[in-house]
């Protein structure tokens, strides 16, 4: 597969965080992300550290503001419910201009908003600096089961294909005049969604009959790479450490 | 449904990854044993299928549009255990790769949208292919209410996991009543276009269709009865549950409050010790009537449980009543 793949979600550059090891990032990321998951939401201050230890990873791995904005969005849905909880949450409250809102609702709204931001942006910043192959290379590497990642590879490499068919039979449909908009109208959606599975699941077995021709056995073949250095060990040991000590002072202050 | 980092407390992320990691390494040995050398490519290619059917948008009312799920419909097309490695697969990617759902969140997330909807999903399924004449039509009926089931029962199981992992004081009772029921709608689109897009595999291709592995050729043919199955069992089914669920969500706490006023202990409670201690914020947050509210999560969470439980051996047995070069 080449670079197309990851267009959308890679930003390509030189860094010195594009050319860490996968394996480091995905330890540092998962570091990082559990001390944010774990922190006290009163310690206002310790987000604001992570906030700025973000932003400068992001800035050293020159990502723009508005590419981690933008994808930013996916996390949109769960902002959305994050914001009626003040209203719907019990507790003692508070006036804010009309509405008479929940105190600890607003602490529970702030909990959920500032974790999946920063939780997001950790994963963004790691998609932004590895290549998808990589990343699941990567978790290989940290013992996931070989038969989970060799699948997760195979979705990936296909994943576009699929969605690009998905595409071209939607094109398909709207070229037709269809615009559903009641779900009694559905039937072509569901039809379509048969066919592509059939599409896939044909794909599939060719594909499968093909590396049949050459020499599958059933487990993927894996290839030696080159150790990493020590250094990006140590690197990825102060970040994490860094964000555990915020943590955990955040968890004794509060 | 994708929960993002820290959405529940840190006991619920740790214990929900336990029995996830648990339930994904059982599936996995299983659907080895099912496609043997053809997993690999099988599996990521339904997967990725899984990823784009999740792009499928459609109409609910008036232009508002909501999504596929596909944990039912992975594990009729591809068997429980196969299909939920599908489904488990595309919500790990999601969290690494497109940000979609949390890292830590992880362990909840495969739970309520991989494991819960496909094993839960398919012992619904089952049940409705007893029930239901063995034709096309009874598989696309039963593969109806089984997707509907499945959604249904991932936001109870999400309603459950803030009971235990509440991070703002918003009650089990009102988190339970607006999941189940918003999520009770979203499931007549997931159960129509899931039956619809079953009945167009049947038709093209039967032996693709793992539920459907009983059927004679000639019991293909007939898928007329099943859309009126469908619909009458799908109407049935949504009555007698919204008026449960009415009866204990909305009636009883209203009732149980004014007792508790009544009486008096409604003050009482309010000043217990425990309110001082760390476990405040997260222990109790989610409960607002104690002993109604783990009522609900006790009986609601055992009837899926169960149903996960028997999904699980649903996918077990099978495996060893077929022959494994048919599939």
């Amino acid at each position: 597969m080449g670079a197309g793949h990851t267009h959308a979600l890679y930003v390509h550059e030189h860094s010195a965080i594009h050319r860490m090891a996968p394996q480091t990032k995905l330890v540092a990321a998962l570091g990082m992300v559990a001390s944010i998951a774990v922190t006290p939401r009163e310690a206002i201050w310790a987000f604001a550290v992570y906030a700025v230890l973000i932003g400068s990873i992001a800035a050293l791995s020159r990502i723009g503001p508005g590419f981690l904005a933008a994808r930013l969005l996916a996390v949109a849905p769960f902002v959305l419910f994050a914001f009626l909880i003040p209203f719907i949450a019990t507790g003692e409250t508070v006036e804010i201009g009309f509405v008479e809102v929940s105190v600890p609702g607003l602490w529970g709204a702030w909990n959920i908003l500032i974790k999946a931001v920063l939780g997001a942006s950790v994963s963004i910043v790691l998609t932004a600096t590895t290549e998808v192959a990589e990343i699941i290379r990567g978790l290989g590497v940290l013992r996931a089961p070989a038969l989970f990642t060799s699948i997760a590879v195979f979705m990936i490499r296909y994943l576009e294909l699929i969605t690009d068919e998905l595409g071209r039979m939607r094109t398909a449909m709207t070229a037709r005049g269809y615009d559903p908009r009641w779900i009694a109208q559905a039937r072509p959606i569901a039809t379509s969604a048969g066919a592509l599975f059939v599409r896939s699941y044909e794909r599939g077995e060719r594909i499968h009959a093909a590396m049949l021709a050459r020499g599958f056995t059933g487990e993927m073949p894996t290839f030696d790479r080159p150790a990493i250095a020590r250094s990006q060990w140590v690197v990825v040991l102060v970040v994490i450490m860094v964000f555990v000590a915020v943590a955990t002072v955040a968890l004794l202050v509060t | 449904m994708h929960a993002p980092d820290g959405f529940l407390g840190v006991g619920v992320a740790v214990a929900t990854g336990i029995i996830s990691l648990i339930v994904i390494g059982f599936a996995l040995r299983q659907s080895k044993k099912q496609l043997s050398d053809k997993l690999i490519p099988l599996a990521g290619i339904t997967a990725a299928f899984i990823f784009a059917a999740q792009m499928f948008n459609f109409p609910v009312a008036a232009g508002t549009t909501g999504h596929l799920l596909g944990g039912a419909l992975a594990a009729i097309l591809l068997g429980p255990s196969v299909g939920v490695i599908a489904v488990t697969i595309v919500v790990v990617v999601q969290a690494f790769i497109f940000a979609d759902g949390g890292i830590t969140a992880l362990g909840y997330n495969v739970l309520n949208m991989a494991i819960v909807p496909a094993y839960g999903g398919y012992a619904v399924f089952r049940i409705f292919r007893r029930m239901l004449p063995t034709s096309a039509g009874g598989v696309i009926g039963a593969t109806g209410s089984a997707a509907w089931a499945s959604v249904v029962m991932a936001s109870v199981a999400f309603s459950i996991q803030w009971l235990f992992g509440a991070t703002a004081p918003v009650s089990f009772d009102d988190v339970f009543a607006a999941m189940v029921g918003v999520h009770a709608l979203i499931g007549i689109g997931e159960g129509i276009i899931s039956a619809l897009a079953v009945g167009a595999v049947l038709a093209s291709r039967p032996d693709l269709v793992y539920g459907a592995a009983d059927l004679e050729r000639s019991q293909l043919d007939d898928s007329k009865v099943g859309m009126r199955t469908f619909v009458v069992g799908g109407v049935l089914v949504a009555l007698v549950f919204s008026a449960v669920i009415s009866q204990f969500a909305v009636d009883n706490p209203d009732g149980l409050e004014r007792v508790a006023e009544d009486t008096g202990f409604i003050e009482s409670s309010e000043d217990h010790s425990l309110a001082d201690s760390i476990f405040a914020d997260y222990a109790t947050d989610g409960v607002s009537n104690e002993t109604l509210s783990l009522a609900i999560a006790g009986i609601v969470g055992t009837a899926v449980t169960l149903l996960v439980a028997a999904g699980i051996f649903m996918g077990l047995r099978q495996q060893r009543s077929r022959d494994p070069a048919s599939v």
